[in-house]
């Protein structure tokens, strides 16, 4: 029998770098830095107190130095673009163990301007310098987009049915001052855009932004003393599959997902019918369709006429993705940050597009492409 | 217009290298686990299923079905005269699954069905490298 770890931890701060988009002036590191100093002030907490410290993307030390902290608790999971959520799952375990009392979860990427960063890694000599790099792989627009023509094919899922994901995530968009892509658009913009990797088009992919966003946790009883309602862990959970997306067991779904989902709600004991608000990663018009079906909202093979008959967009019965997601927001790299970020915005009742009476959010997403997976579940009920 | 730059090459590891030997000789050779009685990929030091040393390597048919892709019509470095490409994944007969290229066909959707019968055929890319692509079946060794 798990330890039932509800509401015993809980968000006090959370904030992003004062803009996204393009930031040519600072570091991948400074935005690390940016990012903690504003959740900092959002929390109202005095800098020393923090006592845990979890990023990826630079060392856990790195960012530690840059803002002169010495913590007794770090966790350097850098698995991809949802590290974040999973840098949440292991801070409720050690923040109800007693490991420490604040912890600090920083991203920052210098994703467009690339400042302060090093190259990607992987040599020749790796499984994927082997087995994916001379086929011609380009990064994530014609590699994690492979699975897609499998989904087509088991289910029927249509291009038509894609489209709508970008069409309706920027509806939202349009709501939102801060987020890069703001014009309305139609199916017919989305499937006339360039042709990145078929059946992928430009509108399906997601941005590429400088930014950064940062959270900082703490234990139920302790939360109650900072500037704004705390914001409690429901669930979380974490998964991990596959190094290459060719090693993907199904290409017609994610097992990190089902493994990350599965047990982040039967850790917060709720219905999917409970949920008022969902994240779920865009990096690619897909992904919210994988996502959606592995969270249980829709069976295998229902998310792509789910998403045509606007279900996630402004008015729709599940809103999603309501910042304007990864293809209309902003997209670093690792854009989980800015999900979570979104799902205690909402919760707040600060967000840009508000929905109305948020009580649980669920922010979710992959990390490595389809490698790996985080869900943290969350609410605004003590 | 520079002329482009090469392609990535693979780097045999004493654990891959009879894997790029085989595709060197133009044979398709897969590590059998006898144990399991099955083939797995990519190459590894024990089988993956039940982590046996028991393994062997032995040619498989070449042969499998188009089983999802994508056709690139932008080139990662190297592959500017490429364009459009199919990257896909083929699930080889006997079982496992690779990454490879569709070739000898024109890169349509149309032309390449999920389920397209494929077979294995070898381009020589260097001294000691050939990789191997698949096109559709009995469509003729010419890529
Ligand atoms: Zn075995």
């Amino acid at each position: 029998m798990a330890w039932d770890l509800r509401k015993k931890v809980a968000i006090i701060g959370a904030a992003e770098t004062d803009t996204v988009g393009a930031i040519p002036n600072i570091t991948q590191l400074g935005l690390h830095g940016q990012a903690a100093r504003n959740a900092i002030k959002d929390a109202g907490i005095d800098k020393s107190q923090i006592d845990g410290l979890a990023c990826a993307g630079e060392s856990v030390v790195a960012v530690a130095d840059y803002l002169d902290i010495q913590p007794r608790y770090v966790d350097g999971t850098s698995v991809g673009g949802s590290s974040f959520m999973i840098h949440v799952a292991h801070a409720v375990a050690a923040l109800e163990a007693g490991y420490c009392n604040y912890v600090l979860i920083t991203h920052g990427e210098s994703g467009r301007s690339r400042v302060g960063r090093g190259g990607f890694g992987g040599g020749a000599a790796t499984l994927g310098g082997q087995f994916e790099a001379p086929w011609g792989i380009l990064g994530p627009p014609n590699t994690f987009t492979i699975p897609i023509v499998a989904h087509m094919t088991k289910y029927g899922t249509t291009e038509e049915q894609l489209a709508s994901v970008a069409v309706a995530t920027r509806q939202w968009a349009t709501k939102n001052p801060r987020a890069m892509m703001r014009d309305p658009i139609t199916i017919e913009d989305v499937l006339n855009s360039r042709l990145i990797a078929w059946p992928v088009h430009l509108l399906e992919c997601c941005l590429v932004t400088d930014g950064g966003g940062a959270l900082i946790l703490t234990t139920a009883d302790r939360a109650r003393d900072f500037a704004k309602p705390p914001i409690y862990i429901l669930g979380t959970g974490e998964g991990a599959e596959n190094m290459m997306i060719s090693t993907m067991h199904d290409f017609t779904e994610s097992l990190a997902f089902n493994r990350a989902a599965t047990r982040a709600f039967q850790q917060a004991g709720i219905e999917r019918s409970d949920v008022d608000h969902l994240m779920l990663y865009d990096a690619f018009a897909h992904t919210p369709l994988y996502g959606l079906e592995a969270l249980g909202f829709v069976k295998p093979g229902e998310s792509g006429p789910w998403f045509a008959a606007m279900n996630s967009a402004p008015g729709g019965t599940l809103p999603i993705n309501t910042n304007g997601g990864g293809l209309s927001y902003t997209h670093t790299g690792m854009y989980g940050m800015f999900a979570l970020q979104e799902s205690v915005r909402q919760l707040r009742g600060e967000a840009a597009a508000q929905v109305p009476d948020v009580k649980i959010s669920v922010a979710h997403g992959p990390a490595g492409f389809f490698a790996a997976s985080g869900t943290v579940i969350m609410t605004n009920q003590a | 217009m520079s002329a482009p730059r090469g392609k990535p090459l693979p780097q045999p590891t004493p654990e891959t290298a009879p894997y790029w030997e085989g595709c060197k000789a133009h044979e398709l050779r897969l590590q059998f686990c006898n144990d399991c009685q099955a083939f797995f990929f990519y190459p590894r030091i024990f089988c993956p299923r039940c982590l046996s040393e028991n393994v062997e390597w032995k040619p498989v048919s070449g042969k499998g079905t188009l089983h999802t892709y994508v056709i690139s019509a932008r080139p990662a470095p190297g592959f500017e005269n490429d364009v459009p490409y199919t990257i896909a994944i083929v699930k080889l007969d006997e079982g496992p699954h690779l990454m490879t290229n569709i070739v000898g066909v024109e890169q349509k959707p149309e032309n390449l069905p999920a389920g397209l019968p494929v077979e294995v055929v070898f381009e020589d890319v260097s001294d000691t490298i050939s990789l191997p692509k698949f096109q559709p079946a009995g469509a003729g060794r010419n890529a």
